[in-house]
Parts: structure tokens; C-alpha cells; sequence
């Protein structure tokens, strides 16, 4: 195994996947944001309105944009990096990947054309309905891709054959409702929509602080608050569901994120290093205060599930890879003259298959992940999360008691938050992605199996371009948003509109 | 519905959207006009905001074939993607620096200016098609890898396909495939005319585009004669019944013979093509994108047909033939193809909804004055 090549094919991944990350929630809450603001327009028909539909509409587009691109790459990678991957498990994983592109892809592209270019070609209700159909389609999207992701975390659905020596799909509808990817679904798209919403605020508040702009301002707000509170509230409550899957499908990642070295029923929840609440990790992971939680040693060394189950040691599951390796080396190379040998070597393949990866495991602790990053990320996630959540609330309360424009701190709050919201997001992904190493699918795959034979050099070279593309175009765009806020929205009252030498049109 | 029908009938869609891909790519084609002196700033705005509305559609349908092609033949997408790593990889970034050029290129802040930006579009013109046009060459010329699914079972890692040449992929400019990049490329840019002939309306920009159109169309006629040539001439890889690969004499020549659907669907595609170019080039029709582009996607379909059909690997290896991809040996399971089947009925439900959504928007052509109009633009 080659360890620097796998470093880097990782590093190369995560950086790309990361990137990728920064887009996509904007784009699932901005399109919702836009799409309920052009539907009081369209039903009001005041230009306030149609004005603030098309400020953040630019902005949408300007993220689109880079999300488009960088998914291309993610998509590729697979092939490019994980070529071993994608033939063993390319019969199931390949699957969401292009159902995206037929029902979500096209979707959102073709109708972000009208959307954007549309105004002055479309009537007014085919354009908003080309508006909302953005946003299914970029949730669709959002869908299918978590479908693919859910089913590395949970195999579901699928069967390993010795004949093709790769996995196979037996269920698509296992595969499709897997309960791990609905949940991911929820979570992430939820916590686009908080981003959108703290996006929101917080460039609206900056108008308000400079008190610019005001009532374009107000309205934004609102509309933002609204759609960030309930993806906040959404977002915990898919949370805890995220918590009770991967206490049933990862238990390692969830001893990860509790850093909890030796588990047992009224596990504890640490708030920091040091300080926890009794019982409460057992609440969060089973729904019951005497729930049993395994820690990190207990599943090295094997134990007692809540369902009376007895869970092998990892030297255990290892040996019965290596067996299901070695089986599966004689079926292939036995000779065929003694179909009774090779019936039986199949069986042996097939009854261990399970545990196949951890044949390629070489000591049981390898199947620990990087623990204080985990750890660390996690909280990072709830507790800016629930500090946001008081933002947004903040926000919406004193925006009704028509109090905002004194409340200058909340409103460098709500600036602040936009970052904040980002770091949330990205901490989620690395819990997600980093709490389930060494897998790249749970149990069956480890990430030193599924890299392509590349020279470390190749992936050092494109992790590097693409490093330095990624900085340059996040430098790009960033640069372009805050021109595009500075020059602010269009003219919206019948007075100001006439009185400036804006291309500005009437429907 | 049995096994072999459906990995027939997915290649079949592999070649739809292999040929779609290859007329969408018109908007790198139409690209490529401004790289050249003749064409004002003016005249470059118009380009761009018509391709601008275009490109999504492209880049989706490529996209699409990506993951069409890794669902249906993952091995194909493991052996080639991992394999002809250059290859693909500046596919990518080419592609990366068109997507983020549209909305980049003429807004305020953009850091690098905007001609940096149309300089990435006139890569991305030149590069994708050539790439694509010699990845797609390579069907017929063979590649230099190995397929080992014992490595599977192996307890020390390798890959299951492992590439031999250390410019993973890039060594394909030395080969005929390459010949095929270059009608690929020339084919785009006379579509990329005929395009804007049909999109926009400019009297400054008209003669140029229909001048450029005679010159690009005759090459690419050039490049397409020698490809064709090549083609019915070249050895193939023929699939005995048993799954053996051997090299046979003009192997490509004979699947036409035994699948004449395929060779008229080649000769009329070629016809349509030529039809267009010459209205576009000879006459005053702005129609000729029509033929023509209806015309690339029947070669092109045709062309993926006869390299996977008739018992032959589309993907071959020439360092190992045993190691070569055929539709059957490199496809997905029965039941993931049949999944994929009914998936693949809500295809020209898409092309519906996409076509309704476009014909409204093109009612009207791009010119200057609705550009100068509009805040809506790039
Ligand atoms: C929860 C949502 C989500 C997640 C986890 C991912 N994406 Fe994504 N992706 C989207 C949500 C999304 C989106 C919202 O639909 C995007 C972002 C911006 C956009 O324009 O569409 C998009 C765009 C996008 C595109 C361009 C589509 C086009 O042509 O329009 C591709 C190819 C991918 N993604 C592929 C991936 C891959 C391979 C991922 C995993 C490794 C991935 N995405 C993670
Ligand atoms: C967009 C949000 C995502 C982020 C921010 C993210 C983050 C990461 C990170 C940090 C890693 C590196 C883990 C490590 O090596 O320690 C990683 C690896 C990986 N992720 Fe994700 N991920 C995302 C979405 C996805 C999705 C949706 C999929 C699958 C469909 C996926 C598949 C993978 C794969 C294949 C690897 C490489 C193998 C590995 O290292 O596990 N990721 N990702
Ligand atoms: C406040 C309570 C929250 C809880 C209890 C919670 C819980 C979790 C858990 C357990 C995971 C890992 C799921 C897995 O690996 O399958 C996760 C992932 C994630 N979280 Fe949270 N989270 C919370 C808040 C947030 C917030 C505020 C955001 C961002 C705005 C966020 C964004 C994410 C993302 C993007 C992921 C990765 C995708 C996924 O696995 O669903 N979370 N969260």
C-alpha cells in the first residue's frame, strides 16, 4: 500500500469536496430565499420587491456559477482518484450519479436560464415557476448525490460477487430510501437554507448599518430570518436524528465525536474535555438514558449491542476478510475441473463478505479516526449552530418590534454570522467524512483500495493546481460579491426609478 | 428483458449522449471566433452572451454522459478516467475555466480582467473538442493498459487496471486518434458559426462568421476524409464468442457491411453535416446549424456504434487485447442496467421541457441594442 499516494488522493478529494461545500449551501438557500421573494412580487407587483428578487438573484448566480464547476471536478475525481473505487462499487454509486444528471441537472440548469435570462422573454408566471424549479432542482440534486454519499456511510441494498469481483446492486429502493441518506438530505439542506438565511441578514444588515437602502433592506431581512430560522430549528432536529444513525450504522464515529475512550449504558455527554452531563450521550444516541454507547476500545475489543447483538472484535471481523480475501483468490484461480471446490470457496466468499475490508486492515486500531479532530469539529457545528439560531431569532424579533436600526451590535452580529454559518457547514462535513475513516464505504472498502494506480507525483501536481485555481477563483468571487453589494439594488420607488439614468426597464 | 439487450441498448444511449455532446460543444466552437482579430469588442459581447446562455446545456450533457457512462460501464470509467489521467484531467480544468468565465468575466472586482477570462474561453475551445474528439479516437486505436480483477483478492493493494504509459493518456497525440480530435475541433468551430448565424443578428459580425465558416468547414472535410479513410482501412479489435480479443483486418469496414443501418446512419449524418456547411458557407440560410448539427450527432452516434457493436471491444488495450473492454465484459449488472433503463425513460421528457423552455426564450434573436437593454447579461 502505498500511503503517500493515498495521503494525497484524499487531500485532493477533501480539498475539492470542501470547496465545493462553500457553494452549495448558498445555492439551496438563496434559490428558496429568491423564490419566495419573486412570489410577493408576483402576487403585490411592487418593484421593491421585483428589485430585491433580482439583487439576490445576482448573487445566486454569481455562486452558481462556481458551484457548477467545481461539482464537474468531484465528479470526475471519481474516475481520476478512485478508479478502483468506481469498479467495485460502480454498480451501485454510479447509479445516483447519473440519475442526478438526467432529473436534476438539466433541470436546474435549464430553467437558472430562464430565471436569469428570462425577465424581459417569459411571462410572469412562467418565470416564477422557472424560479421555484431552480430550487427543486438544485434539492433534487442535493438528493441523489446524498444517496450516493449515504451509501458509503451505510452499504445498504447490495451483495458482493465472487464471479465479477465487485459489488452489486439487489435493491434499488433500499438503496434510494436509505435511511442514513434521507436523514443527510434533511441536514444538509436545511443547513443550506440557514446559510441562505444568515447570508442574507448579514448583507442586509450591512446596508442598514450604513444606513443605505433601507427598506430593500427590512424586507430582506425578514424574508431571510424566516427561512433561516426554520432551517436552524430543521437543522437540530435532523441533527439529533444524525446522531441515533450513526450510533446504529458508524458506533466509531460516534465515539469519535464523543472522544469517548470506554463506553456503557448512562454514557455521558461531554460538553468540553472535562465537563459532561450524565446520561445525556445515552439519550442522544439510543432515545433511552440507559442506553448502551460502546466507546473506541470497546469496539476494538468487541461487544454487547442494545439489541442483545454481540459485536466481533476487529481482530475477529479481520480474520473473516482475510479469509473472504484468500477464499476469493482460490474460487478465482481453482481449477474449474472441481465444482465442489469452487461451490464451496464461493460460500466461504459470500458468508464473510461482510467484512471484507477489514482483510486490508493491518492492526485492529486502524479503524480508529482521527479522534480529536472529529471531536473538536462536532462541537464546533452545534455550538456555533445554536449561537446562530439566537442570531436569527434576535433578528426577527427586534425587525418586528421595528427596533432593528438601534440594535447596531445585532446587526454586526448578523454580520459576523456569515462566516460562522460556513465554518458550521464544513465542520459537519468533516465529522461526516473524517469520523468514518479508514473506510471509503463503511466496512467493505478501505480508502487504500480504492485509489488509482497513479505516481504520487501526478496527484501531488493536480492537488496543487487545483489548490491554487480554487484560491484564485474564491478570491475572484468573493471580490465580484462585494462589488455587486456595494452598487446595491436597482431603483424601486416610482421616484427614485425616474430620476436616475439606469437601464432600467419596465415589464 | 434479457442481459444482452440492455447493455446494447446502453450503449446506444452512451452514443446519444456522446453525439449530443459533441454538437453542444458548438458554444466551445463558437468560442473560438474571439481569438481572432476581426472581431470587435462589440462584436465579442454579443458572442459571448449568446454562447453564455448555451453553455449550461453543454456542460451538463457532459456531465451526464460522465455519469451515464459510470453507472452503465463503470469498468470504462475506472480504466479510462484512472488511466488517461492528463487526458482528462485538463479536460476538467479547461472546463472549470469556462464555467466560472460567463459571470466572471465582465463584472467589476474580477481581479485578473477580462480578457484573461476570454483567453479561458478560447482554451476551452480549442481543448475540449480536440480532447474529446481523441479520447473518442482511441475507441479505434487502442490503449496501453492492463485489467487485473485478481488484484481484488491480492492481499497487497493494486488496481484493478493499471495504465501503462507514464503520460497517462496524453501519449495519444502520437497515434491516429488524434486525427479525429482535429475533425472534432474543426467540426465545433464550423457549428459554433453556424450557431451564432442563427442567434444573433449583426451586420458587422455576419460576414466574418460566414468567412471563417468556408475556412473551418474545409478543414475539418479534410480531417473527416483522412478519419474516414482510416476507419474502413484500420485493423479492429473483433470479440470471438468465447470473449477473446483479436486485432482483425478492416474489422471497421466489415461492421458496416454487416450493420448497413450503422453505415447509412454514418453516410447520411455526414451528408446532413455537409449540407449545413454549405448553407451556412454558400448561401444566405441562417438554417444551416440544423442540418448540420442533426448531422453530427448521427456520425457520432454511428461512429460509437461501430466501435462497440458487431462483437467488437470499444475499448481496447494494445499493451494486453485480453485486457480490452466490450460492452459485455465492462457493464453493470443486469439488475443495475434495468434500474438504469426505466431511469433513462425520463429522458426525452427532459429534452421536452428543455426544447419548450428554449423555444420561448429564442424568440428573439441577440443584437447589440437588447443587450445594451438588459442588466441581465454577461
Ligand atoms: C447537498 C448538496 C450537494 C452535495 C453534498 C454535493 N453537491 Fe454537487 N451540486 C449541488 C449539490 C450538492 C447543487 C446545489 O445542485 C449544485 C451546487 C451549485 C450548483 O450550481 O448546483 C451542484 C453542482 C454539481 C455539479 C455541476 C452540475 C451541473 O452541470 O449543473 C456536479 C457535476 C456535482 N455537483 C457533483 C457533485 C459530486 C460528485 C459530489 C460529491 C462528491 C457533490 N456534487 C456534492
Ligand atoms: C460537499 C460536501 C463534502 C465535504 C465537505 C466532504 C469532505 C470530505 C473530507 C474532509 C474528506 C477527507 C476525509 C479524510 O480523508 O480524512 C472526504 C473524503 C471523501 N469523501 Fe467527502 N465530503 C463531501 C461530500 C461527499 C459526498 C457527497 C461524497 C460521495 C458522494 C463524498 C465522498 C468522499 C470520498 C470518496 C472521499 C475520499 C475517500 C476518503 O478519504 O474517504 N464526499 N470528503
Ligand atoms: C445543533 C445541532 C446539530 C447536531 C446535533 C448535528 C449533528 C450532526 C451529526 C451527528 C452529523 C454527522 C452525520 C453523519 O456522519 O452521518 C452532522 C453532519 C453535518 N452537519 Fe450537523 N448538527 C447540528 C447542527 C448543524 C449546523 C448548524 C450545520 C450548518 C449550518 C450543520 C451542518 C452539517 C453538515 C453539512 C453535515 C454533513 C452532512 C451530513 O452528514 O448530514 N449541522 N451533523
Amino acid at each position: 500500500m502505498n500511503t503517500a499516494l493515498i495521503n494525497w488522493s484524499r487531500l485532493q478529494f477533501a480539498v475539492t469536496a470542501a470547496y465545493h461545500w462553500l457553494f452549495v449551501p448558498l445555492t439551496l438557500g438563496l434559490a428558496l430565499i429568491i423564490a419566495v421573494m419573486e412570489t410577493i412580487y408576483y402576487r403585490n407587483k411592487q418593484t421593491l420587491w421585483k428589485s430585491m428578487t433580482k439583487f439576490w438573484m445576482k448573487l445566486f448566480a454569481i455562486n452558481f456559477a462556481v458551484g457548477i464547476a467545481t461539482g464537474l471536478i468531484l465528479e470526475f475525481e471519481f474516475g481520476t482518484n478512485w478508479s478502483n473505487y468506481s469498479w467495485l462499487v460502480g454498480d451501485i454509486f454510479g447509479a445516483p450519479l447519473a440519475i442526478e444528471g438526467i432529473v436534476a441537472f438539466f433541470m436546474e440548469a435549464t430553467f437558472f436560464a430562464v430565471m436569469f435570462f428570462g425577465w424581459e422573454k417569459v411571462s410572469p408566471g412562467f418565470h416564477l415557476a422557472s424560479t421555484w424549479f431552480t430550487g427543486i432542482g438544485a434539492a433534487l440534486s442535493a438528493y441523489w448525490i446524498l444517496v450516493a454519499n449515504g451509501w458509503m456511510q451505510n452499504p445498504v441494498g447490495t451483495v458482493f460477487n465472487p464471479d465479477t469481483v465487485r459489488n452489486e446492486m439487489v435493491s434499488f429502493g433500499t438503496v434510494a430510501t436509505n435511511p442514513v441518506a434521507v436523514n443527510k438530505f434533511f441536514h444538509s439542506v436545511f443547513s443550506g437554507w440557514m446559510t441562505g438565511g444568515v447570508f442574507t441578514i448579514g448583507v442586509s444588515a450591512w446596508y442598514l448599518l450604513k444606513k443605505k437602502k433601507i427598506p430593500f433592506a427590512k424586507s430582506s431581512m425578514a424574508v431571510g430570518s424566516l427561512v433561516g430560522i426554520a432551517g436552524a430549528v430543521a437543522v437540530i432536529l435532523s441533527g439529533d436524528r444524525s446522531g441515533v444513525d450513526i450510533a446504529r450504522y458508524q458506533p466509531m464515529k460516534l465515539a469519535a465525536v464523543e472522544g469517548l475512550d470506554n463506553g456503557g449504558r448512562n454514557a455521558s455527554f461531554s460538553i468540553v474535555p472535562g465537563v459532561s452531563v450524565p446520561s445525556m450521550l445515552s439519550i442522544l444516541a439510543t432515545h433511552d438514558p440507559n442506553g448502551y454507547v460502546p466507546g473506541i476500545n470497546d469496539i476494538i475489543l468487541g461487544y454487547t449491542d442494545n439489541d442483545g447483538g454481540y459485536v466481533l472484535p476487529v481482530q475477529a471481523k479481520m480474520w473473516r476478510g482475510r479469509k473472504a480475501l484468500a477464499a476469493l483468490n482460490y474460487y478465482r484461480n481453482s481449477n474449474d475441473s472441481v465444482p465442489e471446490n469452487k461451490a464451496l470457496f464461493k460460500r466461504v466468499v459470500e458468508s464473510n463478505s461482510a467484512y471484507m475490508g477489514y482483510g486490508r486492515l493491518s492492526k485492529p486500531a486502524d479503524v480508529v479516526p482521527n479522534v480529536p479532530f472529529v471531536y473538536w469539529s462536532f462541537r464546533t457545528m452545534v455550538y456555533l449552530g445554536c449561537f446562530i439560531l439566537l442570531v436569527l431569532i434576535l433578528v426577527q424579533f427586534f425587525l418586528y418590534k421595528d427596533k432593528i436600526m438601534k440594535n447596531r451590535w445585532l446587526l454586526r452580529l448578523a454580520i459576523i454570522s456569515i462566516p460562522l454559518v460556513y465554518i458550521c457547514g464544513q465542520a459537519g462535513w468533516i465529522v461526516s467524512e473524517v469520523g468514518r475513516q479508514p473506510w471509503a464505504i463503511q466496512d467493505l472498502l478501505t480508502v487504500g483500495a480504492a485509489t488509482s494506480s497513479l505516481s504520487v507525483a501526478a496527484v501531488k501536481t493536480t492537488f496543487f493546481i487545483f489548490l491554487i485555481v480554487f484560491a484564485l477563483f474564491l478570491v475572484i468571487e468573493i471580490g465580484i460579491m462585494l462589488k455587486a453589494i456595494q452598487k446595491g439594488p436597482d431603483p424601486y420607488f416610482p421616484d427614485e426609478i425616474n430620476s436616475t439614468h439606469q437601464n432600467y426597464r419596465r415589464e | 428483458m434479457t442481459y444482452e439487450f440492455l447493455q446494447q441498448y446502453w450503449w446506444f444511449v452512451i452514443a446519444i449522449l456522446g453525439g449530443l455532446l459533441a454538437f453542444l460543444m458548438f458554444v466551445q466552437g463558437a468560442n473560438l471566433i474571439l481569438a481572432f482579430p476581426g472581431v470587435n469588442t462589440s462584436m465579442r459581447r454579443i458572442i459571448v452572451n449568446s454562447t453564455g446562455r448555451k453553455w449550461e446545456l453543454t456542460f451538463t450533457t457532459l456531465v451526464t454522459f460522465g455519469g451515464a457512462f459510470f453507472a452503465s460501464f463503470p469498468l470504462f470509467y475506472s480504466t479510462s478516467f484512472g488511466g488517461a489521467y492528463w487526458v482528462w484531467i485538463l479536460l476538467l480544468l479547461t472546463f472549470v475555466f469556462q464555467a466560472v468565465s460567463y459571470e466572471f468575466q465582465n463584472k467589476k472586482g474580477n481581479l485578473i480582467g477580462s480578457d484573461a477570462f476570454r483567453v479561458f474561453l478560447i482554451i476551452n475551445g480549442i481543448l475540449a473538442p480536440l480532447l474529446v474528439g481523441t479520447a473518442v479516437g482511441t475507441f479505434f486505436t487502442g490503449s496501453d493498459f492492463i485489467i487485473n480483477k485478481d488484484a481484488v483478492s491480492s492481499s497487497a493493494f493494486s488496481a484493478v487496471s493499471v495504465w501503462g504509459s507514464g503520460w497517462h493518456g496524453l501519449e495519444a497525440v502520437k497515434s491516429p486518434a488524434v486525427i479525429l480530435g482535429l475533425a472534432l475541433l474543426f467540426l465545433d468551430a464550423s457549428l459554433g458559426c453556424l450557431y451564432l448565424i442563427n442567434n444573433v443578428r449583426d451586420d458587422g459580425l455576419e460576414p466574418v462568421l460566414r468567412k471563417k465558416l468556408t475556412f473551418f468547414s474545409l478543414i475539418f472535410l479534410l480531417f473527416f476524409i483522412i478519419w474516414t479513410i482510416f476507419l474502413l482501412t484500420a485493423d479492429g479489435f473483433a470479440v470471438s464468442s468465447d470473449g477473446t480479443v483479436i486485432l482483425e483486418k478492416n474489422k471497421y469496414f466489415y461492421n458496416f457491411i454487416h450493420m448497413p443501418a450503422i453505415a447509412l446512419m454514418y453516410i447520411t449524418g455526414a451528408l446532413l453535416v455537409i449540407a449545413g456547411l454549405f448553407l451556412g458557407a454558400g448561401t444566405h440560410s441562417r438554417k444551416g446549424i440544423w442540418p448540420a448539427g442533426t448531422g453530427t450527432v448521427l456520425t457520432v452516434i454511428a461512429l460509437f456504434l461501430v466501435a462497440g457493436y458487431g462483437g467488437t471491444s470499444y475499448y481496447p488495450s494494445i499493451s494486453d487485447l485480453q485486457s480490452s473492454l466490450t460492452i459485455q465484459n465492462s457493464c453493470s449488472s443486469r439488475f443495475t442496467l434495468k434500474v438504469m433503463f426505466y431511469v433513462s425513460l425520463l429522458i426525452p421528457f427532459v429534452a421536452a421541457y428543455i426544447v419548450y423552455a428554449w423555444r420561448k426564450m429564442n424568440r428573439t434573436p441577440i443584437t447589440e441594442e437588447e443587450l445594451t437593454g438588459t442588466e441581465n447579461k454577461y
